[in-house]
């Protein structure tokens, strides 16, 4: 079928097996793979994230056991997506033995390519930070989109199966987000008239993300009239809020992100097919699609979706200031994150303030809330946009101080001013 | 009886009674790996059953992990005889690439015009592509 792929000398001995089965495996399944994409050569890539990670059933446990009896091995570092097991708290899983057993064969089948056990969706957040430029093969909605977007790199959305093939080639199809033309805003979103209170909360960013996703799809925006300061864990709430709700693997905010100094750069000097006005009426609409709980009553808060940053963690100890929460708080964050807090003691405290950490995994992807379905508070718009159909409970949104007040008191805090 | 040129995305031989979607599916949460059901949310055909049937499909959406899906119905035996699409994806694709590395049975995926099709007629994909309604 359709256009060959074009290898190079060496592509063609790891195709033809002289580097070993494993390589020449994943090698037809790169090609292969490359030919349906419509890529017509293959690149070097220096990095991965592997998403093929967390348990969806014993298929790809057995194939990811066969490329270890292949002899398989990672050819760039790589790093590793959440499993669905949480190796700090093993007790909180509520799957049943047998999928915990599978599940934590295919982590161990993915440490044993090579892969390091980062177990996180968030590694740009402890120290895995491709540089401007590099192309690299990363699975995960939020890391590709936070890869492109707030680093510069380059990766298309990839995911299971393929992700750890190209890691063990170390190649990639060449096309879409790895070429610079696929790379330009089409379309230019105008936040200009939106007020610097409603652009300076945290809470802001997850929502217009979502906004983003559902209104773009996969197109390429440059986001233009925000603060040119933003912090990072907002790039990171908005990435994600867009990945979830649409399919958006790229976007560039003019005087923000490194491809986009300017609307002109970010959309290579050609005039956008398309320019939307954002209007506060259209963020508070979309932040209204991020509840789903018809009652006030809630029954948990769940936060860091993606993965808790240190600076989340710190926010987050300023506002509960030692107060015990009565409900209790889910943080799901990353080992790296966590083994910090529980060396000086931090962890310890928050514990005994009813916060339970969710470590390598989290609450929407393993079945850890209790009970068949209730109702969650959240400050991300990725839990928002799958809690309801990955765990039956409904959703709250929130920002993260009123996550932390309601938590408290018991009762839902809300602070309806801050969306005007 | 009509032949059908189409696209070959992976060959071949399979045939059985036609199931045409009426929407774009995403595998990933919209069919169970369990049973080979559609469990996708508001689709036109939830709760109808996928195995054994050659497939029409308008489009594929959604999560890439829809490759990890297509590979655990090829292993349980509740895949689809075969697909038509009418758009093609690599992602769906990949699950069927995997099977065929792994030894396990795959199915062919043809990519061309479905408007043609119909629920309950047998439809017959062949190696090269051509695809016979009786």
């Amino acid at each position: 079928m359709n256009p060959t792929v074009n290898l190079t000398q060496s592509e063609r001995a790891l195709h033809n097996g002289e580097l070993g089965a494993a390589k020449a495996c994943a090698m037809r399944i790169v090609v292969r793979s490359a030919e349906l994409l419509g890529a017509r050569r293959l690149i070097d890539v220096v990095s991965s994230h592997i998403d093929g990670c967390l348990y969806h059933g014993d298929s790809g446990v057995f194939f990811l056991e066969h490329l270890v009896t292949l002899g398989g091995e990672v050819a760039i570092p790589s790093t590793l997506n959440i499993g669905a097991v949480d190796t700090q708290n093993p007790g909180i899983i509520r799957a049943d033995i047998r999928a915990q057993t599978m599940a934590r064969r295919l982590m161990t089948a993915h440490t044993a390519l090579g892969c390091e056990p980062t177990w996180t969706c968030a590694p740009y957040q402890t120290g895995h930070r491709p540089a401007l430029g590099e192309q690299i093969a990363w699975g995960e909605s939020n890391a590709v989109v936070f890869a492109n977007s707030v680093l510069g790199a380059r990766t298309n959305r990839y995911g299971d199966l393929l992700d750890i093939c190209m890691a063990i080639v170390g190649k990639a199809p060449y096309y879409g987000l790895h070429t610079d033309t696929a790379r330009r805003a089409t379309i230019r979103v105008d936040c200009s008239e939106l007020s610097a209170s409603l652009t300076s909360i945290a809470a802001f960013y997850p929502v217009l993300g979502a906004w983003l996703g559902r209104s773009l799809g996969e197109d390429v925006a440059v986001i233009d009239g925000l603060p040119e300061s933003i912090p990072e864990d907002s790039l990171k709430a908005l990435g994600a809020g867009a990945a979830a709700t649409g399919s958006v693997g790229l976007f560039h905010i003019a005087g923000v992100t490194p491809e986009a100094p300017d609307v002109a750069t970010a959309c290579q000097n050609r005039v956008p097919d398309e320019s939307i006005l954002v209007t506060p009426a259209m963020i508070r609409a979309t932040r209204d699609m991020l509840d789903t709980a018809a009652s006030d009553d809630f029954d948990c808060v769940a936060l860091g979706s993606p993965h808790f940053s240190k600076v989340e963690c710190g926010e987050f100890e300023k506002i509960l200031n030692g107060r015990r929460a009565q409900k209790p708080v889910y943080i799901c964050t990353s080992r790296a994150v966590f083994d910090a807090l529980k060396e000086s003691g931090r962890a310890d405290a928050l514990q005994s303030q009813g916060v339970i950490f969710v470590v390598d995994t989290c609450v929407i992807a393993t079945p850890i809330l209790p009970g068949d379905g209730g109702v969650m508070m959240t400050s991300s718009a990725k839990f928002a946009h799958y809690g309801k159909g990955n765990t039956g409970y409904d959703t709250i949104f929130a920002t993260l101080s009123e996550c932390v007040e309601s938590a408290v008191s018991g009762k839902v805090q809300r602070q309806a001013a801050l969306w005007q | 009886m009509a032949v059908i040129e189409s696209t070959v995305l992976i060959d071949g031989d399979a045939a059985g009674p036609a199931l045409v979607l009426d929407s774009p599916i995403s595998f990933w949460g919209g069919v169970d790996p369990r049973t080979g059901s559609i469990t996708q949310a508001l689709h036109p055909q939830n709760g109808v059953v996928i195995g054994g049937a050659i497939l029409v499909v308008p489009a594929f959406i959604g999560s890439s992990s829809s490759s990890a899906v297509m590979l655990e119905l090829l292993h349980a035996g509740l895949a689809p005889a075969g697909i038509i699409t009418g758009a093609r994806d690599a992602i769906l694709c990949l699950g069927i690439l995997v099977a065929d590395e792994m030894n396990w049975p795959t199915i062919p995926v043809v990519e061309c015009e479905i408007s043609v099709f119909k629920t309950g007629q047998h439809t017959a994909i062949h190696k090269d592509g051509r695809v016979v309604l009786e």
